[in-house]
């Protein structure tokens, strides 16, 4: 038998070996977080098992792919209108699913992808919505910045909105004392509407379980943060309400600071605020080259240095946490996986036309839709 | 023969491959036609919903405004906005990202000919820059506001309606900001959805004190644009996106007005009236040359120009030559500004009526995603409901 294995590829040597040869676990120094009116923040270090790791890489590495198949089926016109991608920031949706659990709640904004596949949709769905499909997350109608899934409340259009919004979800958590809490996420263009801050007094004078958590990605669209914001220290905006700064491009980071806001929420003593600093890799949209207002030297010092994906990979291949062989078996599995969804979300039928007026209202009877012309009327049913 | 043949390939199916192409043996004007294979259609899926629900009909070349250019919609509001900072000195351009060019390239180079501290950029708060407006152009400022996309102007709603609207009212003429000018993208764009494609003219036609205005090309972009800047009004100017680039015409260089609350008669008819505004007016020619040709009906075509306070002696004169009105815009139908121009029109004509008014419009519903093509109000829907008209 050892002429047999030595005569194969080395890496069939290697793939023999059992898992136990891994670490189980593993601790890692973060940076440090910056406080404003906290006299302590998240602990300075976080311990990742061998589960977590593989669990969130392959999460990450799912929306990086996601988001690159649909900037390509975008630029084939089969993906229309608006599109948001989200990668160079997968650490930040993945982190902070792993500092709250699926029964907390979480609103966002229009750069929705990645948290509607953490907060369970699958990526089949994701694409069908993208191509307006009948299989699509929103059946089609909402399309890419319009997606929901349980306790996860979009997917939305107008910026600074879903804030408020988010109050009023966290506000029902306390009232029905079921110990959640929401996380009203926007970005660093949305920081100067006025709606967050009227957010942020009624959160703080009615104590509201709710987490502030700031994206600033540096630009909002094109305005880069300096000519955008008098303050730039986005998470001391909330004055009264504590905050965190923290680096949004390492995922323990994210989680550890998200489990430590989590804890402070659900003690009781009311809202907090968390600045995530990353970095998109993408234009703002499929409109915008993303080349105009910033140097590609600079989004590729982006991706060499602080990419989150491949800090994590260094961080368990270096720990011996696993092989770069399970790593790539993971990559060709997300890879498939797309594949197949890409598949689905370009042959699936459209909506039927019926659905262009249906939950316009909720209703018991069926009722008439007036229509272009006095005598078309589309039934609407709910 | 092979690049002529990728070339009308080019609108087949992507699975045809140059092999599958029969080649033809009848030459038309010399050039061979070449046949596709059967199982290819002529136009993709994807080239029919990318293709128009319109064609651009581009107004006659003007000849009493002064030497043209040619120009296309965003570059008249360019034009448009030059002549007014270059002849004004209080004009100011603020908005989301106009000093750049804005996204739409309306405010492209006039940042670095006026400099910076004229045409500037605001932060994200739509109800900010409205207010913000208002007190520039109260302390005597000519402001000129840019929303982003019409679908965003519902923050300044209470700015505009509240405070722009009743200033000149509530202090008895004391004070006024007659000198603000909100600009807005506004209507169906193709692929806008939900929130890039209202039209929100309605809303504010509800509310005495401002003036709504919507061009159906450059040369009324331009001098409509002027003529709000000029009014002593807070006018709200609404610029159709998906005419930005597709409209084309030859532009006056030098600055001109053309009158608000005047609708224009583009085409003169005896038979029916048909009355739009912004790009529907183009949908609405091809309606009124598919009249004329299938069913040797004559329309008479009006654009409303002005939404508030809107002509309605130009409107009632011409529906007391015809008797008959067809009203067509893409916002929803149920208080649609089609409702307002109805009711007013039944009132003054009642008697020369000889069909009860149609108004095409959009569905009531949110503006749809996927569903767009179905939703607009287009040629067909309009031309059935002149049918209707006639055969009352």
């Amino acid at each position: 038998r050892v002429l047999e294995l030595t005569g194969c590829a080395a890496s069939m040597v290697v793939s023999s070996r059992s898992y136990a040869d891994f670490t189980p676990e593993a601790t890692f120094d973060i940076k440090k977080v910056d406080l404003h009116r906290l006299e302590e923040g998240p602990p300075l270090t976080a311990t990742l098992t061998r589960e977590e790791g593989l669990k969130y890489y392959r999460t990450m590495q799912t929306i990086r792919r996601m988001e690159l198949k649909a900037d390509q089926l975008y630029k084939q016109k089969i993906i229309r209108g608006f599109c948001h991608l989200y990668d160079g920031q997968e650490a930040c949706a993945v982190g902070i699913e792993g500092g709250i659990t699926l029964s907390d709640h979480l609103i966002t904004a229009y750069r929705a992808h990645g948290y509607t596949l953490t907060r369970g949709g699958t990526v089949r769905e994701i694409m069908a919505e993208l191509t307006g499909r009948r299989g699509g997350i929103a059946k089609g109608k909402g399309g890419s910045m319009h997606m929901y899934t349980k306790n996860f409340y979009g997917g939305n259009g107008i910026v600074g909105a879903q804030v408020p919004l988010g109050a009023g979800v966290a506000l029902a958590c306390k009232y029905l004392g079921n110990d959640q809490l929401c996380v009203s996420l926007y970005g660093d263009g949305a920081a100067n509407q006025g709606q967050i801050f009227e957010t942020y007094n009624m959160s703080s004078l009615w104590k509201l379980p709710i987490i502030f958590i700031c994206e600033n990605n540096q630009y909002g669209m094109g305005t880069s943060v300096e000519r955008s914001s008098a303050s730039t220290e986005y998470y001391k905006r909330g004055d009264y309400i504590p905050g965190l700064r923290v680096d949004g491009m390492d995922v323990l980071c994210v989680r550890e600071a998200t489990k430590f806001a989590a804890d402070h929420c659900r003690s009781g003593k009311g809202p907090i605020l968390m600045e995530l600093q990353t970095y998109r890799y993408h234009g703002h949209s499929m409109s915008d080259p993303g080349v105009s207002y910033r140097t590609r030297e600079e989004i590729q010092e982006v991706r060499s240095k602080s990419d989150p994906i491949s800090m994590l990979k260094d961080r368990m291949l270096s720990n011996n946490m696993a092989s770069i062989e399970e790593l790539k078996e993971i990559d060709i599995a997300v890879r498939k996986e797309i594949e197949d969804a890409a598949q689905f979300a370009t042959t699936d039928p459209e909506p039927p036309l019926d659905d262009l007026c249906s939950h316009i209202f909720a209703t018991d009877q069926p009722f008439d839709v007036r229509g272009a012309t006095p005598w078309t009327k589309l039934t609407s049913t709910s | 023969m092979a690049a002529a043949a990728r070339f009308l390939l080019r609108g087949a199916g992507s699975k045809a491959s140059i092999a599958n192409v029969n080649i033809g043996d009848q030459s038309l004007f010399g050039i061979t036609l070449l046949r596709t294979s059967p199982n290819c259609s002529s136009q993709t899926k994807t080239q029919r919903r990318n293709a128009a629900h319109f064609t651009y009909y581009p107004d006659p070349v003007p000849t009493e405004y002064g030497p043209t250019t040619k120009m296309n919609l965003f570059q008249s509001v360019t034009s448009a906005l030059d002549n007014t900072l270059a002849s004004d000195p209080t004009a100011v351009i603020f908005g989301e990202d106009v000093a750049f060019g804005g996204v739409f390239r309306c405010t492209v180079g006039l940042r670095d000919k006026y400099g910076k501290d004229r045409v500037f950029n605001t932060p994200l708060c739509e109800q900010g820059i409205v207010g913000f407006g208002i007190g520039a152009a109260v302390a005597g400022a000519t402001a000129i506001a840019e929303i982003q996309f019409a679908d965003y102007i519902y923050p300044a709603f209470d700015q505009i309606v509240n405070e722009a609207a009743k200033y000149r009212y509530r202090s008895g003429n004391l004070f006024d900001c007659g000198n603000l000018t909100i600009r807005a993208p506004w209507g169906c764009v193709g692929h806008g959805s939900l929130y890039h494609s209202q039209s929100p003219e309605a809303f504010f036609a509800h509310c005495p004190g401002i003036k709504v205005v919507i061009p159906r090309g450059p040369v009324q972009c331009k001098g409509l644009l002027l003529s709000c800047i000029a009014d002593q009004n807070p006018c709200i100017f609404f610029e159709p996106k998906i005419l930005y680039r597709a409209a084309v015409e030859q532009v006056p260089t030098e600055a001109y007005t053309i009158p608000l609350s005047q609708a224009e008669v583009i085409q003169e008819g005896s038979d029916v009236t048909l009355v739009a505004w912004g790009t529907q007016i183009h949908v609405l020619r091809e309606v009124a040359n598919m009249a004329q040709e299938k069913l040797g009906v004559s329309c008479e075509l009006i654009d409303l120009q002005t939404i508030l306070p809107w002509d309605t002696e130009t409107v009632c004169k011409s529906v007391a030559k015809t008797g008959r009105l067809l009203i067509s815009h893409e916002a929803p139908i149920t208080g649609g500004f089609a409702a307002e121009i109805s009711s007013t029109v039944q009132e003054e004509c009642f008697l020369n009526l000889e069909a009860p008014i149609a108004r095409v419009c959009g569905y009531d519903t949110p503006f749809p995603h996927i569903f767009e093509p179905f939703y607009i109000p287009d040629k067909w829907k309009c031309f059935e409901a002149v049918k209707k008209l006639i055969s009352y």
